[in-house]
């Protein structure tokens, strides 16, 4: 078996307190790994943890040397009135064009502030998604996107898995998560017993 | 208007007529086009105090500019709710007054610095602000990514291991410097004018960075020779004349 990518034993995550329960889990390369659980679970935190912007109160969190990881938040990048295109978004992260629905293709060239909703999500994703990176984290990545939206991302991970990329993502949907994770992991909400 | 006279002045503000506004486009991305007066009065206050050191007016501008651009990071987390630039400017600005009222030189430097002092740029000056502008363009194009990138994904960084500090204060250590090279030689107003509008009216109307870049010199430029222009034909300060033709070109 390939060394893994990302190793938790027993992680508890949070702010300033410890807001989820000890979690295991490991991402291999090519693996998708999906974390589904109720609100309030810490899905969101342990991401958070693991790109190293939330604390870590106990429990280890064991990275390969040198890892390049790709992390996409919930938090919608402040694109409002920049003069920003979508082909200015992939540049920037060095992420490919290649195999963007054409619905999103025919858009590149067009402000991202003037973009639906669901279209400037799947750019900014898309953008973190095909950056070069061997562990993308995912938070929420079905938010905004319609049917078409989420069979196509379903798709775009399962290619990029394929590639050798490691995926950890967390989502609400669990249609989505069965569907294109090699592994679920349910995490329970810390006052949960 | 193409005389010896007037030329050496004309390129001097034309070098600043390319830079400021490119300067302006990426605080404005930063949500920091205050940051243009506020590095503008404290080299305001600088080039006074300079001066009441019997120290060249300049170079106590450049100085006390390239202080507030270092000390900017250092002094964000004690400023919260985005109180750093209005206290940079009031500190300029009352720094400046205080030493204008006190000094019977500093009076007529001062007002020099807030009004421009842009026709009596001379060969000297013109050689530094072309070699400074170079020297920041080359840097901003370097920066420039990183910059957009940190703005837009503000964990790129971390996750590669990177720092993501020499960005950040690399740029506001340029912004700062040209701001008071430019404040020395356009006046303060003038120079804020060139950061704010250009970049204002390209962010609106351009559909991606490259040309937003492009449309925000393009405006400066043309308005800085047209209000050169003018105010050279209807003999009124250069300025007051820029500030006008700015916020027309806003208007419009």
């Amino acid at each position: 078996m390939t060394q893994p990518l990302l190793c938790l034993t027993g992680l508890v995550a949070g702010w300033q307190v410890p807001a989820t329960r000890p979690v295991d889990l490991m991402v291999a390369a090519g693996r998708i790994v999906g974390l589904t659980g109720a609100n309030g679970a810490g899905k969101s935190t342990l991401l958070a943890a693991i790109a190293g912007r939330a604390r870590v109160f106990c429990g280890q969190l064991e990275k390969k040397p040198d890892l390049r990881i790709g992390l996409q938040t919930q938090d919608v990048p402040p694109l409002s009135g920049l003069p920003l295109s979508g082909r200015d978004v992939l540049a920037l992260t060095a992420a490919s064009a290649d195999g963007l629905p054409p619905w999103l293709a025919d858009c590149l060239d067009r402000r991202l502030d003037r973009l639906s909703g669901g279209q400037r999500h799947y750019l900014a994703l898309w953008a973190v998604l095909q950056a070069p990176a061997e562990l993308l984290l995912l938070d929420e990545p079905t938010n905004n996107l319609d049917a078409q939206g989420v069979r196509h991302l379903a798709q775009a991970l399962r290619t990029r898995a394929d590639a050798g990329c490691g995926i950890l993502l967390v989502s609400h949907d669990a249609g989505f998560v069965n569907g294109v994770c090699d592994e679920v992991i349910v995490v329970e909400a810390p006052d949960v017993v | 208007m193409w005389s010896e006279l007037f030329l050496t002045p004309f390129l001097a503000g034309l070098c600043l007529a390319v830079l400021l506004p490119l300067v302006g486009c990426y605080l404005r991305l930063r949500d920091e086009w205050l940051a243009a007066l506020a590095y503008s009065h404290v080299a305001a206050g600088g080039a006074l105090l300079a001066m009441l050191a019997g120290l060249p007016p300049q170079a106590g501008g450049l100085l006390a500019a390239a202080a507030a651009g270092f000390g900017k990071q250092a002094l964000l987390g004690r400023l919260p709710g985005g109180a750093l630039f209005p206290l940079l400017l009031l500190a300029g600005w009352a720094c400046s007054m205080l030493v204008a009222v006190n000094h019977p030189l500093a009076e007529r430097v001062g007002s020099a610095l807030f009004d421009g002092q842009l026709y009596f740029a001379d060969g000297r000056q013109l050689l530094w602000l072309f070699a400074g502008s170079a020297i920041c363009l080359l840097v901003l194009r370097r920066l420039s990514a990183s910059l957009l990138l940190s703005q837009l994904y503000p964990d790129h960084f971390r996750l590669r291991g990177e720092r993501v500090w020499p960005v950040h204060g690399g740029f506001d250590l340029l912004a700062a410097l040209a701001l008071a090279l430019a404040t020395t030689t356009l006046g303060v107003m003038a120079t804020f004018a060139l950061v704010f509008v250009p970049p204002w009216l390209a962010f609106r109307r351009a559909r991606s960075w490259r040309r937003a870049l492009s449309l925000a010199v393009a405006i400066g430029v043309g308005g800085y020779i047209a209000a050169f222009a003018l105010a050279l034909w209807l003999d009124q300060p250069f300025g007051p004349v820029l500030g006008l033709l700015m916020v027309l070109f806003g208007l419009s």
